[in-house]
C-alpha cells in the first residue's frame, strides 16, 4: 500500500470549490470521499469527475437501457463492451457500435466530426476487427432562413471533417443520412456508425488479466487537447458564450491513426495482446480504471513514461487529456520485445506505462509520488441515477391538433406545384454533394454505395453480403417518442430488406436533452420502450449503442432523435442487387402496404405548411415483419424490375427517387392505392410499412401471388412512361432535388 | 511479379493486391524502408492512399522514402512502374513524371465515377486497350487536378506521353466541361508516362473497377496492360538479391 495523495488545497475564495467546476456534485463528492474514506487528491477528482461524467458513466440511462432486448442465436457480445460483436457464419464476425459526436461538433465542426469518426473506428478496432464502413446521421438547423449561414457553415464543416479524417484514415464512408429540422439550430447531431469485420477467434476483450503483465499506451503523444471534454462538452448544455469551449475539442490526426490501426492488427494476428481497450472520453483514465475493473485486479500506472505533448503538464491532465490516436495494449513480459518491433515497423511510439497488480487499486505516480489510489471499479462502474419522469405537457397539445382539418386540401390542378414544392425541401435533396466527398470504395467491398435505401457490402471469402442503413425521424419523436423510436427501427430494418438482407443487429444512439429535466428523461425512456418493442417484433436484437444527453442550447431541447443503425445479412450475394430506378417504359408500378391518413408529421405539412401536429405515422409492427419476409423473399427472385422505401415525402416522394433515379416517369392514379383518403393524404401520407416496387406488366400476377404468400398488401399504382410524375416534368424535378450546401 | 511498396498511409495496398491477382497476375507488399525490391519483381505498382497523412504537399515526404531510392533505379532500367492516385502524386515529386498535382477545381475532395479515354496504347498503363476506348473508372481524390507549364504539356503531347484524358461517356473531351473533368486538368489529362513508356501515373482507381459484382470493370484492362508490360520485362540487372520482402505478412 502507498500512502495517501495529499488532498486538493481549499479553493480560493472567489472560486466555486474544485469539485463544482469539474462538474461533479456535492453529493457526488460525498460518495467519492466514502469510498476513498478521505478527500480527493486533486487529478482523483478530475478522474472521477470525467469518468462519472453523463457520458462516460451513463448515469442517467443505465436504469433504463436494460430494458432493450440484447439477446439473439448470432450474438457474441452484446452491449457493456466497445462494441457489438456478431456472428456472421463461415468464422466470421461483425463488430459494429455508433457514437455521437454532437456538441464538439456544434463547437468546432470540422475537428469534432474528424475526431467524432477516430473515435468509433478505435472502439471497433478495440474489439480486434479491421473497421471497414462507417455511416454517419447528421442534423442540422434548416439550411434556408435568417440561421442558414451558421447551419451550412456547420454542414459543410461536418461533411469536410468526416471527408478529411476517414479518407485518409483509410476506412471508407458507405453511407448514412442527413436531415435538417429547427431543433437542431443551436444543437447538431453527428453519429457516426462503424462496422468492422474479423475472425471469431481474433475477438480481444478489455479485462487486464494476469498480475505482472505489461500495459502499454500506443500511438500518438499526449497533449492538453480535449481535457474535460466528456464532462464539460458532452455533459452538460450549451450557452452563449460557447466559443470558449474550443480548446476543448481534440485535434485528429488520421495518419497517425492509420498506422496504429495496422501495428494494432499485427498485433492481435501474432496473439501478443491479453487486453486492449482504446482511449476516448476520460482518457487513461477511462482505459486504465476499465481494464483494471473488467479483471477485477488493480493497475499500476507511470505517468513520467508517458510522452507528452507539452513537458509541464500535471498529473490530472495527462490522465484525463482526450488527445485521439491512441490505444492501451497489456501484453505479457515475454512478448515485450516482439511488441516493440511490430510498433518500431509500423512507427508507431510505444511507451511502456505500467503493469497490473494484484488487489483493487489504480494507483498513479508522477515524479516519485502517488497521486493517486483509488479502486478501479469505482471509477469504471460509476454511478447511476433514477431520474423522475414526467409526461411532456406539449404532448396535450399536439395531440389535440387534428391534421386533416388543419391543412389545407390539395386541389387535383394543384398537384405538380405541390410536389416541387415538397421536393425542394432539403430533407429531401440529393446528398450527394456531401457523399461524393467521401471514399465510399476502399477494400473493394463495395456492392451499392451512398445515397440509396441502404449500403451493401460484400464479405469477401464467402458469399454473404451485409447491407447497413441509418434512419431516425425527430419529428416523429416529437409527437410520439415511444413510436418515433419503434418508426425508426421499422425504416432501417425496411430499409436493409430492400435489398434482400435479414435484419441481424440494431446499434442506437439515444440523443436527448437534459435529462435532468423529468420531461426529457419520460422521453428517453419511452423511446427505449419504442426501440425494445421493435426489435422485439423483428426479432433483432440491441448489440450496442450510446447516449447523447443535453442537446440543448438557452434551454432549447432537440426533438428526442433516436438515430437507429441496422446490419442485414444477405446468406447469398450471387448477383448486384436491384436498382431503386425505374427501368422501362410500360412496366407496372406497385405500393406495397397500406396507405393511412398520417399527416400530421409528414414532410409536406413540416416543409410546405410549416405544420406538425397530431400523431406520428402509423405503425403496424406485425405487418412490419412480413413485408420485411416479403422484401427478402422478393430479392431471392428476378421479378421486381425497382424496389424502394416509402418514407419522407410519402409516395410521391418515393415515386419522384424512383423515376429520376431510371431518367423514366410515371402515370398513376392516387384513388388505385388510396381510395378513401384525400389526394394530398395519398401522395404525402408517411404510414409506415411501405414500399414503392416495379414489375414487367406478364410478372404482375406472380408479384400478386408473392404478396399473398406474405400476407402483405399490395396496390396497383399506375405505369412507368413518359417524362413527367403527377404533371412534374423530370427536368423541373431534379431541379428541385439539385442541391450544393 | 508486383511488388507494390507500402508507404506509411497509403491504404490501397490490400485493393491492389486482389485486383492483380483477379487478373491471374501477383503483388507482394514491400516496406518502405527496404533499400531493395523482391528479388522476381518485374513492375512495380505504387497504390493510392494517404503517404506521410499528405500533410504537406501530397507525395512530398514520401519521395524521400528509402524504397523510392530502389524503383527510380527500377525505373531507369525500363522496369514499369505504375502510380495509382497518390502513387502518381508521388511519381511526380520524385521527377519520374512530369506535371503537378495540385488541389481540384472545386476545391473538394470526389469519389465518383469518370470517363477516360485512351489516347495512346504506346505504355505500359495502355497496352492492352484500343486508341479511343472509353473506360469508366472511379476517381478519389482531393489533389488530382494536373498541371504542368504549357511547354511541359505540348512536349507530352509530341511525344505521345498523354494516356489518358477525362471525357464525356462517348469518348469527347473539353478541358472545361466540370461534369467531365470533374478535378479541372490541364488538357483534361488524367494519365502521363514518362518518354520510355515504362513510368505511368494516372489519378483514376483501376483496381476499384475489376469486378461485375462491384459495378464496374473498366479497369481490367489497365491493370491487364501493367501485368503484360511487365511479363515482358527483362533488364533486372540493377535488382539486388538481398530483397527484403514483407511477404504475406501484411496481408489480412
Amino acid at each position: 500500500m502507498t500512502d495517501a495523495p495529499a488532498p486538493a488545497p481549499a479553493s480560493a475564495d472567489a472560486q466555486p470549490p474544485l469539485h463544482r467546476r469539474l462538474g461533479l456534485t456535492d453529493g457526488e463528492l460525498g460518495e467519492i470521499e466514502k469510498i476513498l474514506e478521505r478527500a480527493p487528491a486533486p487529478a482523483e477528482l478530475g478522474m472521477y469527475s470525467v469518468m462519472w461524467s453523463e457520458h462516460c458513466s451513463y448515469k442517467s440511462s443505465r436504469a433504463h437501457l436494460g430494458r432493450l432486448p440484447s439477446e439473439g442465436e448470432h450474438v457474441i457480445l452484446g452491449p457493456g463492451e466497445n462494441a457489438g460483436v456478431v456472428d456472421i457464419g463461415d468464422g466470421l464476425a461483425v463488430v459494429l457500435r455508433i457514437e455521437s459526436h454532437n456538441h464538439p461538433s456544434f463547437v468546432e465542426p470540422y475537428q469534432g466530426a474528424a475526431t467524432g469518426v477516430g473515435g468509433i473506428i478505435r472502439d471497433i478496432l478495440t474489439m480486434g476487427a479491421r473497421p471497414i464502413a462507417s455511416f454517419d446521421s447528421l442534423r442540422f438547423g434548416r439550411p434556408q432562413g435568417p440561421d442558414a449561414r451558421k447551419q451550412r457553415w456547420l454542414a459543410r464543416g461536418v461533411v469536410s471533417g468526416i471527408s478529411g479524417y476517414g479518407n485518409a484514415v483509410g476506412v471508407p464512408t458507405l453511407g448514412g443520412e442527413i436531415f435538417f429540422d429547427d431543433c437542431y439550430s443551436g444543437n447538431p447531431l453527428v453519429n457516426v456508425m462503424c462496422l468492422g469485420i474479423m475472425p471469431v477467434e481474433q475477438l480481444q476483450l478489455s479485462a487486464a488479466e494476469g498480475v505482472g503483465n505489461l500495459v502499454f499506451l500506443l500511438g500518438a503523444a499526449t497533449g492538453r487537447d480535449g481535457i474535460g471534454g466528456v464532462s464539460v462538452l458532452a455533459s452538460a448544455g450549451f450557452t452563449e458564450a460557447d466559443e470558449e469551449k474550443r480548446p476543448n475539442v481534440q485535434v485528429g490526426d488520421p495518419f497517425a491513426e492509420k498506422r496504429v490501426i495496422e501495428a494494432c492488427l499485427e498485433l492481435y494476428a501474432q496473439g501478443l495482446t491479453v487486453a486492449v481497450q482504446d482511449l476516448g472520453g476520460a482518457g487513461l483514465s477511462c482505459a486504465s480504471s476499465e481494464t483494471a475493473a473488467q479483471a477485477d485486479l488493480g493497475m499500476r500506472i507511470n505517468l513520467d513514461t508517458v510522452i507528452l505533448r507539452e513537458a509541464d503538464m500535471t498529473p490530472v491532465e495527462i490522465f484525463t487529456s482526450e488527445s485521439q490516436e491512441r490505444m492501451l495494449v497489456v501484453t505479457r513480459p515475454e512478448d515485450r520485445d516482439k511488441v516493440v518491433e511490430i510498433c518500431a515497423k509500423w512507427e508507431v511510439p510505444l511507451m511502456e506505462v505500467g503493469e497490473v497488480t494484484a488487489g483493487d487499486r489504480l494507483v498513479g505516480f508522477h515524479q516519485g509520488t502517488v497521486v493517486c489510489d483509488v479502486p478501479a471499479a469505482s471509477l469504471a462502474d460509476g454511478i447511476s441515477y433514477d431520474r423522475p419522469l414526467c409526461r411532456p405537457a406539449r404532448l396535450d397539445e399536439t395531440e389535440r391538433m387534428d391534421p386533416t382539418a388543419d391543412l389545407p386540401p390539395l386541389a387535383p390542378q394543384d398537384t405538380s406545384e405541390a410536389l416541387l414544392a415538397l421536393m425542394g425541401s432539403p430533407n429531401l435533396a440529393d446528398a450527394s454533394w456531401a457523399w461524393r466527398q467521401y471514399d465510399h470504395q476502399l477494400f473493394l467491398n463495395t456492392v451499392q454505395g451512398p445515397g440509396l435505401d441502404a449500403a451493401l457490402l460484400r464479405v469477401k471469402g464467402t458469399e454473404k453480403g451485409l447491407a447497413v442503413s441509418l434512419d431516425g425521424v425527430g419529428r416523429y419523436g416529437r409527437l410520439n417518442p415511444h413510436r418515433g423510436a419503434a418508426l425508426a427501427v421499422a425504416e432501417a430494418c425496411r430499409n436493409v430488406a430492400v435489398l434482400g438482407a435479414r435484419p441481424l443487429a440494431v446499434v442506437d444512439c439515444l440523443n436527448f436533452g437534459n435529462p435532468e429535466n423529468p420531461e426529457i428523461m419520460w422521453e428517453f425512456s419511452a423511446s427505449v420502450d419504442g426501440i425494445a418493442e421493435a426489435c422485439l417484433a423483428l426479432d433483432v436484437p440491441v448489440v450496442g449503442g450510446n447516449v447523447s444527453f443535453y442537446n440543448e442550447t438557452a434551454g432549447q431541447s432537440i426533438d428526442p432523435t433516436p438515430i437507429v443503425g441496422v446490419v442485414g445479412l444477405l446468406d447469398s450475394l450471387q448477383k448486384r442487387p436491384t436498382g431503386m430506378g425505374f427501368v422501362a417504359s410500360g412496366d407496372e408500378i406497385f405500393v406495397v402496404g397500406d396507405t393511412l391518413p398520417d399527416l400530421g408529421a409528414s414532410e409536406w405539412a413540416a416543409h410546405v405548411h410549416a405544420y406538425t401536429g397530431g400523431d406520428a405515422p402509423t405503425l403496424d409492427l406485425a405487418h412490419e415483419a412480413r413485408l420485411v419476409d416479403f422484401l427478402c423473399a422478393l430479392a431471392a427472385t428476378d421479378l421486381a424490375r425497382s424496389v424502394h422505401d416509402v418514407s419522407l415525402g410519402g409516395v410521391a416522394a418515393a415515386l419522384v427517387q424512383s423515376a429520376l433515379a431510371g431518367d423514366a416517369g410515371v402515370e398513376v392514379d392516387p384513388a388505385a392505392w388510396a381510395p378513401h383518403l384525400t389526394l394530398s393524404a395519398a401522395l404525402f401520407s408517411e404510414t409506415s410499412g411501405r414500399a414503392v416496387l416495379s414489375v414487367l406488366p406478364e410478372q404482375a400476377a406472380e408479384l400478386d401471388a408473392l404478396a399473398r404468400v406474405h400476407a402483405v398488401p399490395l396496390h396497383r399504382v399506375g405505369t412507368v412512361t413518359g417524362g413527367q410524375v403527377l404533371g412534374a416534368s423530370l427536368t423541373d424535378l431534379a431541379a428541385a432535388v439539385a442541391c450544393d450546401l | 511479379m508486383i511488388a507494390v511498396p507500402v508507404l506509411p498511409g497509403v491504404n490501397c495496398e490490400h485493393d491492389t493486391v486482389w485486383a492483380l491477382q483477379e487478373l491471374g497476375g501477383a503483388g507482394v507488399l514491400v516496406h518502405h524502408r527496404a533499400e531493395a525490391l523482391p528479388s522476381g519483381t518485374q513492375g512495380v505498382w505504387i497504390p493510392g492512399g494517404f503517404a506521410y497523412g499528405d500533410y504537406l504537399r501530397a507525395g512530398a515526404i514520401a519521395r524521400f522514402a528509402p524504397v523510392m531510392q530502389a524503383i527510380s533505379a527500377a525505373a531507369g532500367e525500363g522496369m514499369p512502374v505504375l502510380g495509382v492516385c497518390n502513387g502518381f502524386q508521388v511519381l511526380c515529386e520524385a521527377g519520374l513524371l512530369e506535371g503537378a498535382l495540385t488541389r481540384n477545381q472545386g476545391l473538394r475532395f470526389l469519389c465518383q465515377d469518370v470517363f477516360l479515354r485512351v489516347e495512346t496504347t504506346a505504355s505500359a498503363l495502355t497496352c492492352c486497350t484500343e486508341a479511343g476506348d472509353v473506360l469508366r473508372v472511379p476517381v478519389n481524390h482531393g489533389e488530382g487536378r494536373f498541371v504542368a507549364e504549357k511547354a511541359t504539356l505540348d512536349e507530352l503531347e509530341a511525344h505521345g506521353q498523354v494516356l489518358l484524358r477525362y471525357c464525356s461517356s462517348d469518348g469527347e473531351v473539353d478541358a472545361e466541361k466540370e461534369a467531365w473533368n470533374p478535378n479541372g486538368s490541364d488538357r483534361a489529362i488524367a494519365g502521363v508516362s514518362n518518354r520510355a513508356g515504362n513510368v505511368v501515373g494516372l489519378m483514376p482507381h483501376p483496381e476499384r473497377a475489376v469486378e461485375e459484382i462491384l459495378g464496374a470493370q473498366d479497369g481490367r484492362p489497365l491493370v491487364r496492360s501493367l501485368l503484360e508490360a511487365a511479363s515482358v520485362f527483362v533488364g533486372a540487372a540493377l535488382l539486388l538479391p538481398a530483397a527484403q520482402s514483407e511477404g504475406s505478412s501484411l496481408h489480412d
